[in-house]
This record gives C-alpha cells, structure tokens and sequence, in this order.
C-alpha cells in the first residue's frame, strides 16, 4: 500500500470460506499491478489442471499509486485464460481501482469454486461470501441494479459481475466493471462462472494522509495539466477511439466482413463522427480520470406495433464498431449499439463474439456448417439475425453454439474452415490488419492482443519495413507496458506516462526509484510472464496463423509468412536473452 | 486563495463525467489526504452510473444558516457571501451541524473529530474538467 513497504494481499477461498490477509513484504519488488499480479499467479497456478478447474486462480491488482495521480485508474485482472489455455490478463477501469485502495488492498487472490452460487462483499476488512442463488442467472445489467439496491457503500464502491455467458462458460466471457468497463478479453467471466462467483463488490473507509504535500501536489497538477491543457488527450475525449474507424479503413486495414476484405463501403456510416452526430448523449469517465473517454451512444428501438418504443444506453469504442460493425458488414450506427447491448447483457467480450460470428457467417456461406447448425440465416449486413445469434450464443444454445463458445480457434478446428477463422494463439484479433509488426506483435504478445506492444503503430510508423528494427520495436514496447502496467494507468495516457513522469510520480509519492530500478522491475515483470507462459506450455513459433491473413493485403500490402516465422524466430531469441539475466 | 466574496456552485452538473477529479483534490489541498471521503464536496450518482450526476455541497446560505445556527460552541462562523469557515479550535466535534444541514453536505471525519466544511475555496472548480463547477461572486 502507498507509503508502506508491503504489498497487501487478500486471499479468498470459496470453497472453504476461508479468509485470510497477508502483508507481503517480499512482493516490493514487483512494484504492485500486472508484476504483483503475475507473481501471484506464478505461484498460485496449477499448471497441470484445467484452466477452469475450481483451484486455479484469479487475481485482481491494483499500482503503487492508484487513485492519486489522474489517469492511473486502471485494475489488472490475471488468470489462466479458458481461451487460450496460458496466461490470461486483462484490464478494467471504472472505479474498482479507487475502490480496492479505499478498501485497503493492493491484491486479491480468489481460489476455489463456492458450493453454491455466491457474490463476495468486500468493505475493508470486512470479507463477506454472500448467496447468490436468487441472481444467478440474471444478465448483467439487471444483476447491477439488484446489488445496488441490496448493498451499502454509494459514491465509493464498484460492483464487478458476470451475465450468463460467463455461468455457461463460454470461454471468452467478460465481467462487466460499473456498468460501462469491462475485464473483456480472455475470458475472466468464465473463470468467474466456474467458480460459482456471480458479481463482487468493493468498497472501504480507508484514508491515507499524504506524505510530502508540496512534492506531491506539484506532480498531481503538472500531470493533470498535461491530459486536460495539452492535445495529448484530445482524441479520446473529443470523437473517442471510434476516430479511428475511417483512418483505419483508408489504409486498407480495417479487417471487414470476416477480412475477406481491408476496407468496408460503410465506414463513413459507422465512423466517430457518425455516431457523434447520430448517438453521442454523454460522456463519462473513470474515476481519477479528468478526461472522461467513455462514450455513451443511445438509441431508440421499436418493440412493438401501437409506437411501443424503448430507449438503450451504451458505450461504444473502435474495437466494438469493428468487430460487430465492419467484420460483419453492418453499416448503420444504431445496429452497432443494439449488438453491442446484446454483448453487455449476455456478458462477452464483444471482439471474440463479433469475430466467432463472422467465422459462422463465412463458415454457412461456404458450407463448412450449415443452417441446421446456426439455426439461423446468418448473414453479413443482418444485424437482427446477429443479435439473435449473439443471444444463441450467450446462452449456448445448441451443439453448434456450444462449440463456438469455445472459441473460434476451436470451432475452425471442429467443423473446419481454419484457415479463415481470425484467431492468433487462441485469441480472437483487434481490428487492426496493418501489418508483420501487428501479426507478428499479436503472436509474440503476452496476452496475443494489440495491447501488448502495439504492433498496429509500428506498422503505421514506418515507411520502410524493416523486419528486424520492428521486432526490436516490438520488444522494447512490450518491455516498457510491464512497468506501465504495473502502476496500471490507462495506456490511453502512455505518452504522459513517460519514464520522467513515472520517475517523479512515484518518488513524489515517497518510492525512492530510479530510471535504471524501473528498468530492472520492467525486466523482473516481463520474466515472470514469459515464465509462466512457458510453463503453460506456450511457444510462439508453434503458432499456427491462419491462411486469411496473408491473403488479403494490409497496408504493406500482402504478408509473407517466412517473414512472419523469421521475425517470430528473433523474438524468441530476444526472450532468451532476457530470460538468461538476472533481475 | 480563498476570497471572501465568493462562492462554490455547482451549476453544470449535466455535463459531468463522474471523474471526481474535484473530490480527490479537495481533499489533497483542505486535508492533505488522499481519500475522497475527506473531501467537502461530493460526486454521487442516482440510479447507478446510467443516472445523473449530482453534487453534493454547501449551498453556501445566507442570513439564516441552518449549520452555524446549530452549533452550541460558535465554531461556525458565517461568510459574508454565504456558507461558513469552521473554526477547528472551537469545535467540540458534537455534529449538530451534520444533522442541520438540509442538503446533507456536511461529512464528520471520525479520525480527527471535526466535521468536513467547504470553505468554498474553488479549488475543485480549478480541477473541474468540464466546467461544472464555478467559484462565483455571491451576489443575490
């Protein structure tokens, strides 16, 4: 905890109710986030079982100074992904960050699988494994509103809860953070789902006088001033990540109708601009973010005949209006937000469920399956088909439907049509077909996702490909995210978060570290991943990428995959390198 | 710098994102603590985060002010453009003021024993991304 020198952990055992708290000392090291997290998975994973067998771990993890500098906002969830089989990771803002220092814990370890269905009450040390019975079932939203009503701590808490997907286990089910935010990718609802947790809440009274007034208060205002006074934010403020829509597809990397195609005729349609004009009603932020990206999109549906009307609210972002927009060639800003709310109450990430149903649609087209198997006419620019197939899916609602809820790897690798089902490692991808330094990025990238290191901005940077500065590039960045990612800021803020700001933040807040220790602990992080990786048994170069991605040009024009392999090939030997250090 | 003359007022409040950017400077700059419990001004949300947004603050009254009045000891000392400044050397931490407030923008801070009291200093105005909160001349 801030101004300690202990890492606090809370462990839960549903199994057994136990409870227990540990001040790890020994965990300093890891500076807090996606280091302590991944440490605690390191120990606490059984590599041998299943990713879902009731023992296996989840883990939430908060920064060495979350909630008091602006935009570090961010929590880290780590878990053995049902998805792709080894190391799980994702991220969610919202307010759980502030809630779990104001609770008073720096980590959670939740083990076992709870005799019946339950939600844990977390207020400071108060730990409560409460029944759940009454809401299993329910979807997300409604599960929401039901813990609001039934429990204390407004203003302060967050409430984390799965919808049906993730009690189906569908294998890329997410956990909805405070109703806006999402642990989307990799699958945590299922985790969550196996272990009988239906929803968590966060809450505490702790407060904490801060230490060095003058230093601290110095580097607050400067920071806040660089995210709200410069253009550095701007865009994420302004039109948000949907800006990207029509930048993206101009290149000819916007990945459409399951990437048969790297430009959609409609992108203009679904663009930042288009939803701003046709859906924009506010914005919103997380909390300790003066920034406030969240963009909430809304629209008027007709239920019924007799002008029956209703009205729904949803957040939308550029991931969202590729992966149920472009990739399944739906043109129209409002069908995008209904899919998108069918994902918010089903509970999945709507990247893997936009690209498993582009898959199915490509798959019918083809004869790989056939309507008997979708159940429905599944076709590209049919969003009320899609809505319903994503309700056929949440639900799982027959064989077909099972099996793609394992995933688009799994389901090409069942009915066939592999070669065009967009998956890297397990993963369903990004919206970004920009080039070997995003294919090459997603495959060597801890959690297989744009994230990781970028590697769709390497593409657009470069003029000149040069495969082996690429990698490089790939490396450092990757490198660099595991000490980011330990303070857990929004990477939205990575160019404010630059070495010299972290440095300052941190020593302000009385973390007497410098450059080359920030160095070291990215190093001392990035080792532990790598490390759990290979004991789940991950290797890159046994990757097998699908045929579709270099068919179909990206903005480097067609791939080759002996580049791919070789660049893969130097990736590793770098891994090896960094292995064979001692931090 | 706290000018006499004027007053804290949540006018926007339509436009808020529910960053509670003001909330975590507050009480940084009033308590020297890092949690948004300490702050004099409060973010809440009616119906969870697809409700409004609300602030929940001193409305800075004049004349009549239902807190100083409820105070036995005079540790609340009227502003001339409205609200109070609280005394901590007077206060005998009884909370009457807590429950006197009709808008509920008084906290009581159980560790120091004092209520938490906006001073209308504007400093969350300052920090307000959006400009709902305005650090104005308290005319009539």
């Amino acid at each position: 905890m801030l101004y300690e020198n202990a890492i606090k952990v809370l462990y839960i055992d549903l199994a057994t109710s136990k409870i227990e708290i540990k001040r790890r000392t020994d965990l300093v090291g890891y500076l807090g986030g996606v280091g302590v997290a991944s440490k605690l998975l390191e120990e606490t994973m059984l590599p041998e079982l299943s990713p879902l067998a009731s023992e296996q771990p989840m883990i939430l993890a908060i920064g060495a100074v979350s909630g008091i500098y602006p935009l570090i906002t961010k929590t880290v969830a780590m878990f053995i992904s049902p998805l792709t089989g080894e190391l799980g990771e994702s991220y969610a803002g919202g307010r759980l960050a502030l809630s779990l220092s104001m609770a008073g814990y720096d980590a959670i370890v939740i083990q076992g699988k709870a005799p019946r269905p339950s939600y844990i009450a977390i207020d400071g040390p108060n730990v409560e494994i409460k029944d759940a019975r009454a809401i299993w079932g329910m979807d997300s939203d409604v599960v929401g509103q039901f813990l609001r009503e039934q429990e204390k701590g407004s203003g302060k808490r967050s409430i984390l809860r799965i919808g049906p997907a993730g009690e189906k286990l569908v294998k890329f089910a997410s956990v909805c953070v405070d109703t806006y935010r999402h642990f989307g990718r990799l699958g945590l609802g299922a985790v969550m789902g196996s272990k009988h947790l239906k929803a968590m809440i966060v809450t505490g009274d702790k407060s904490t006088k801060v230490s060095n007034f003058k230093d601290y208060f110095r580097v607050y205002q400067s920071i806040f001033k660089s995210v709200t006074e410069t253009d550095m934010m701007a865009k994420y403020h302004d039109l948000g990540t949907s800006i990207n829509v029509e930048t993206i597809n101009a290149l000819g990397a916007l990945p459409t109708k399951n990437l048969m195609s790297n430009r959609f005729e409609s992108a203009d349609q679904i663009g930042g601009e288009a939803f701003a004009k046709n859906n924009l009603v506010r914005k919103m932020a997380c909390t300790g973010c003066p920034v406030g990206c969240i963009h909430i999109g809304q629209f008027r549906r007709e239920f019924d005949d007799g002008y029956e009307y209703d009205t729904l609210s949803v957040g939308y972002d550029y991931e969202l209006i590729y992966s149920l927009g472009s990739l399944l060639g739906i043109g129209t800003t409002d069908e995008i937000l209904h899919l998108i709310e069918a994902t918010e109450k089903t509970g999945m990430d709507a990247i893997s469920a936009g690209v498993a149903l582009a898959w199915a649609t490509e798959s019918l087209m083809k004869g790989v399956v056939t309507e008997a198997d979708t159940l429905l006419p599944l076709a590209f620019g049919d969003s009320e088909t899609y809505y319903q197939a994503l309700m056929y899916l949440g639900r799982r609602e027959n064989d077909f439907y099972q099996v793609l809820g394992e995933g688009t790897r799994f389901a090409g690798a069942t009915y066939g049509g592999k070669e065009f089902a967009l998956q890297v490692a397990g993963n369903e991808i990004p919206g970004y077909h920009t080039g070997q330094g995003n294919l090459v990025g997603l495959t060597v990238g801890a959690r297989h996702s744009h994230l990781c290191n970028a590697g769709y901005a390497v593409d657009q940077s470069i003029k000149t490909f040069d495969e082996n500065k690429a990698v490089d590039t790939l490396f450092d960045e990757e490198l660099e995210r595991c000490l980011l990612n330990s303070l857990v800021i929004c990477l939205f803020a990575r160019k404010v978060y630059n070495r010299e700001t972290v440095g300052k933040a941190l020593n302000a807040a009385g973390y007497a570290l410098t450059d080359i220790d920030l160095t070291t602990i990215a190093k001392r992080i990035y080792t532990t991943k790598l490390r759990i990786k290979e004991k789940l048994g991950f290797d890159p170069r046994q990757v097998k990428l699908p045929k579709r991605f270099f068919e179909t040009p990206s903005i480097h024009g067609p791939l080759d995959p002996a580049v791919t392999e070789r660049m893969i090939d130097r990736y590793v030997e770098k891994c090896s390198v960094l292995l064979a250090e001692k931090n | 710098v706290t000018s006499n003359m004027k007053v804290l007022k949540a006018i926007e409040m339509n436009r808020c994102i529910g960053c509670l950017s003001c909330m975590i400077t507050c009480a940084a700059v009033n308590q020297q603590d890092h949690s948004i419990l300490k702050s004099a001004i409060r973010i809440k949300t009616s119906g969870g985060l697809s409700g409004k947004f609300m602030a929940v603050v001193c409305q800075a009254c004049k004349g009549d002010v239902p807190c100083a009045e409820a105070c036995p000891s005079g540790a609340l000392i009227k502003r001339e453009a409205g609200g109070v400044l609280l005394d901590k050397e007077k206060c005998v931490g009884c909370q009457r003021c807590v429950t006197a407030c009709t808008v509920s923008a008084i906290s009581f801070d159980r560790v120091a024993l004092l209520p938490i009291v906006c001073k209308h200093c504007g400093v969350c105005a300052r920090f307000c991304p959006h400009r709902c909160l305005h650090l104005t001349e308290g005319v009539d």
